[in-house]
């Protein structure tokens, strides 16, 4: 019986997003207020029927309930309950619906929150909003629906990949959806602009707080993905332009030239048409990713539905939405009014040019991304792997960075290069001090490892001094920079945080990339072996029966100058059910560095495991400084100028867009 | 050969188990058997597999060379190539048999002698473009190499253009209209700081 309420509440929703579209656009247009009202009201509803079915679908996978395919399909009873609550989107048809109910949370999120938005552009917003929730909603109830039943009902399920069955993965798709479809309010908000015809400094700054929380959230979400692949895959890699990773990249660095562009239309009233063009590509891109993702086009963990129909369907979506919203841009861009002047060497400079680069990077991710299933469509089979893609994407990353430290220190409308400069000296001074760091520690080979810590360093430092600078750090008293401290916006410490995590990253980067150690030997029990400093003993070999899975557990004792510094153990489990192995690696983590240990198979020519260790310098940073940057986008969102139409009682105005809001 | 590796290129909705070498051999039998509910979960299970089972049992100790500075070419001539049942993953991280048989074969051909590029270039003919990660620089794939830099030069290029002529735009351009109201509401948003401004 819940099932079919689930299934009923989605119909329900489709019908109310067809409301939510047509009446407030077509409100908008005649101007009349109560027809415009009654988007608003269509969208808290259609948040509640998505939210029914959603509850549905995952009483189902919490019960265990098998006469539901997609519980068969995608759990088992013996499944622990974390996965089991995951599992509901760790599948095709859950994780669409995972997608709808964001889209609504959005949707309501706007109605509810944007009071102070002219009522023609918001309604037009939550039009463009119900228009996408129908092209969803009609897609997985014509083709993915999550409460077929199937008769007789098995005695037990099929499990979840196991792969998937990790607390990592748990959350990393909630998040990455809270991006991709974060930027679909950009995307309404720009379309709505179009047909309005007029976007001023306000729209800039209606649009960014919802851009900062689909940033955030692809931020997390991402970082979540390369931490999971870094301790689940089993070698310690972190990136590996997967064209699954590349499509949640693109996105990304799209949404991040949207979030710097907008701060120009709200500052300085100009790149207007750019920013507009870009809230449409970004989310295009985000349909593209989901396209990629779910049509079986590209294969991978991901893929849940190998299914051309379903592909065809998703391609649809995105040439309508990507399609219409460049359709009308051609056709109303120029509608729109020229802003601000400013000299090419001023802050709208630099961020300009920041806009370049992420933008060209976002098209050289396509262009690799595509280009195999393009020249396999003219009878061409090549491969595009990370060698491409480490080759090209320094020529955009360095500049980019070095523009990244600059640009906060540059004035707008027009800046004096050497001025600007003058005042990073100690930021070029602490750079070359770690690059002499880097090089005393590790050597001059490779020459782009101290490159790439001069990147770190220009960029980390760069972020930190401008505060510095800011507050008149040691040119005053130091209780008078304290209180500049505090008078600061929290825009201009987000710009900074975020800016100095993305330093920390790219050091995490480096360190890892080029100073890896490793080493794969056959190890007895009691066998030593070293590496970087430490001493690791093969202790003992167990066989248990966990949960849902065996596994082959060995126990590392680690020794650093003799002494004990940690116990470690590695596993390989067995999925009975899904029939497939995996590996959990054993890592024992500082700040610098992980230790990180691969037990492998029993050694087939004689007694012992094959074990593989890795000595990752640095690696820790790039999730410190994910979630630093992540940090940052929080911290800007919480400014209060960001909080217009927002009730002033809450505190923190956009996070609690997150709940629903009702 | 390039049929045979062109019929193990075909993914989606293939209908032969692919990927059966991406299993570490001696372990329980994979997911050849079809599972009763989900006629498709093999092949969803073996491509999986393909892509992500147990890299941890890449390079073997067997494999390695006595040499530590060939075995370190030996390596880096790896990242470079192909596992040609895999998804997307170099012979160095993987541990399907072709991967290994692999990176054996470049271990030889750097014994008898070859250089990094010899190497790469012997697997290259056996095996075609696709084994390469870094695709071959020809005509097909000029827009691959050549579209980054020729996709900067002109978002350049653009963005000059387009700051001359917003230049002459602006400075013949009339002064901006805002009707009385318009004028008081934006005075209202962006003068946002005192609490309660912002219904």
């Amino acid at each position: 019986m819940i099932p079919e309420i689930g299934h009923y509440a989605l119909v329900l929703a489709l019908l109310l997003a067809v409301a939510q579209s047509v009446m407030p656009l077509v409100g908008a247009a005649r101007r009349d207020v109560a027809w415009m009202e009654t988007g608003r009201m269509a969208a808290f509803a259609q948040l509640a029927a998505i939210t029914v079915s959603f509850a549905a679908l995952m009483q189902a996978h919490v019960v265990s309930d098998f006469s539901v395919l997609n519980v068969v399909n995608n759990s088992h009873s013996l499944k622990p309950m974390l996965y089991k609550v995951a599992g509901v989107w760790g599948n095709h048809e859950g994780s669409l619906l995972l997608w709808v109910f964001m889209l609504a949370l959005f949707g309501a999120a706007v109605a509810g929150f944007g009071r102070n938005i002219p009522p023609t552009l918001k309604a037009r917003v939550l039009g463009v909003q119900g228009l996408i929730g129908v092209g969803f909603l009609l897609f997985i109830l014509v083709t993915s629906n999550p409460f077929a039943r199937v008769y007789p009902a098995p005695i037990d399920g099929n499990d979840l990949n196991p792969l998937l069955q990790d607390p990592g993965l748990a959350f990393h798709p909630p998040f990455l959806y809270l991006g991709y479809v974060g930027f679909s309010v950009a995307f309404s908000f720009a379309v709505g602009a179009l047909i309005e015809g007029r976007v001023d400094p306000a729209w800039g700054r209606w649009v960014r707080p919802w851009t900062l929380v689909a940033w955030s959230s692809l931020t997390m979400g991402i970082a979540m993905g390369s931490w999971w692949a870094y301790y689940e895959l089993g070698w310690g890699g972190w990136w590996f332009w997967d064209p699954v990773e590349n499509a949640s990249l693109m996105p990304w660095l799209a949404g991040t030239a949207l979030l710097h562009s907008a701060i120009v239309v709200e500052k300085r009233d100009a790149l207007k048409t750019w920013t507009i063009l870009l809230a449409i590509l970004t989310f295009s891109l985000s349909l593209l990713g989901t396209f990629l993702v779910r049509s079986g086009v590209l294969t991978s963990v991901h893929a849940f539905a190998v299914d051309p129909q379903r592909g065809v369907a998703v391609l649809g979506l995105l040439i309508l939405a990507t399609g219409g919203g460049l359709l009308l841009f051609a056709l109303r861009a120029h509608a729109l009014k020229i802003g601000g002047l400013f000299s090419p060497l001023s802050r709208e400079g630099a961020l300009v040019l920041n806009n370049l680069l992420l933008s060209v990077s976002a098209a050289v991710v396509l262009i690799g991304t595509l280009m195999p299933l393009l020249l396999d469509a003219f009878g061409h089979k090549i491969s595009v792997g990370a060698p491409y893609f480490n080759f090209i994407t320094p020529f955009l990353t360095i500049p980019l960075v070095l523009v990244m430290a600059l640009g906060p220190f540059m004035p707008w409308k027009r800046a004096d290069l050497s001025g600007v400069l003058s005042r990073m000296w100690v930021v070029a001074l602490l750079t070359f001090i770690s690059v002499m760091l880097a090089l005393w520690l590790a050597g001059v080979k490779p020459v782009m490892a101290l490159v790439g810590i001069a990147m770190a360093a220009w960029a980390g430092f760069g972020a930190v001094w401008e505060v510095a600078e800011r507050v008149k750090l040691f040119r005053v008293p130091l209780g008078e920079s304290l209180s500049r401290a505090k008078g600061l916006p929290l825009g201009a410490w987000g710009t900074a945080v975020a800016h100095a995590g993305m330093g920390i990253a790219i050091a995490g980067m480096v360190g890892t990339t080029f100073w890896l150690a490793e080493d794969v030997r056959v190890m007895k029990l009691g066998d030593k072996a070293s590496i970087a400093g430490y001493e690791v003993t093969l202790d003992k070999v167990e066989d248990l029966a966990v949960a849902n899975y065996r596994t082959e557990m060995g126990s590392f004792m680690i020794r650093r100058d003799g002494k004990l510094v940690s116990t470690l153990t590695a596993e390989r489990r067995w999925y009975p059910v899904a029939k497939m192995q995996t590996t959990e690696a054993a890592i024992h983590t500082t700040f610098y560095s992980d230790l990180y240990i691969v037990l492998g198979e029993e050694n087939p020519g004689g007694g012992g495991w094959v074990v593989r260790l890795y000595h990752h310098p640095l690696v820790p940073w790039i999730w410190i400084g994910s979630l630093v940057m992540v940090l940052g986008g929080c911290l800007s969102l919480s400014d209060r100028r960001l909080r217009v139409g927002v009730p002033a009682r809450r505190t923190a105005p956009v996070p609690a867009a997150l709940q629903p809001a009702e | 050969m390039r049929a045979f590796t062109r019929s193990l290129r075909r993914r989606a909705g293939a209908s032969v188990p692919l990927a059966y070498g991406a299993w570490a051999p001696g372990r329980q039998s994979p997911a050849y058997a079809a599972s009763r509910f989900r006629p498709s979960a093999w092949i969803a299970s073996t491509l999986l597999a393909a892509f992500l089972s147990l890299p941890a049992l890449a390079v073997l100790p067997n494999e390695k060379l006595a040499d530590p500075a060939m075995e370190a070419r030996a390596r880096e001539i790896s990242k470079e190539l192909r596992c040609l049942v895999c998804q997307n993953q170099s012979i160095d991280d993987s541990n399907a048999d072709l991967a290994r048989d692999l990176r054996v074969l470049v271990r030889e051909r750097l014994v008898a002698g070859d250089s990094n590029e010899q190497v790469i270039a012997y697997v290259h003919d056996r095996y075609g473009d696709f084994v390469l990660l870094r695709p071959p620089v020809t005509g097909y794939t000029a827009l691959l190499w050549g579209g980054p830099f020729v996709l900067l030069a002109l978002a350049g290029f653009g963005t000059a253009l387009y700051m001359r002529q917003r230049r002459r735009d602006v400075e013949t351009m009339p002064a901006p209209t805002l009707t009385a109201e318009e004028e008081v509401r934006l005075a209202a948003l962006l003068n946002d700081d005192k609490p309660g401004d912002g219904r």
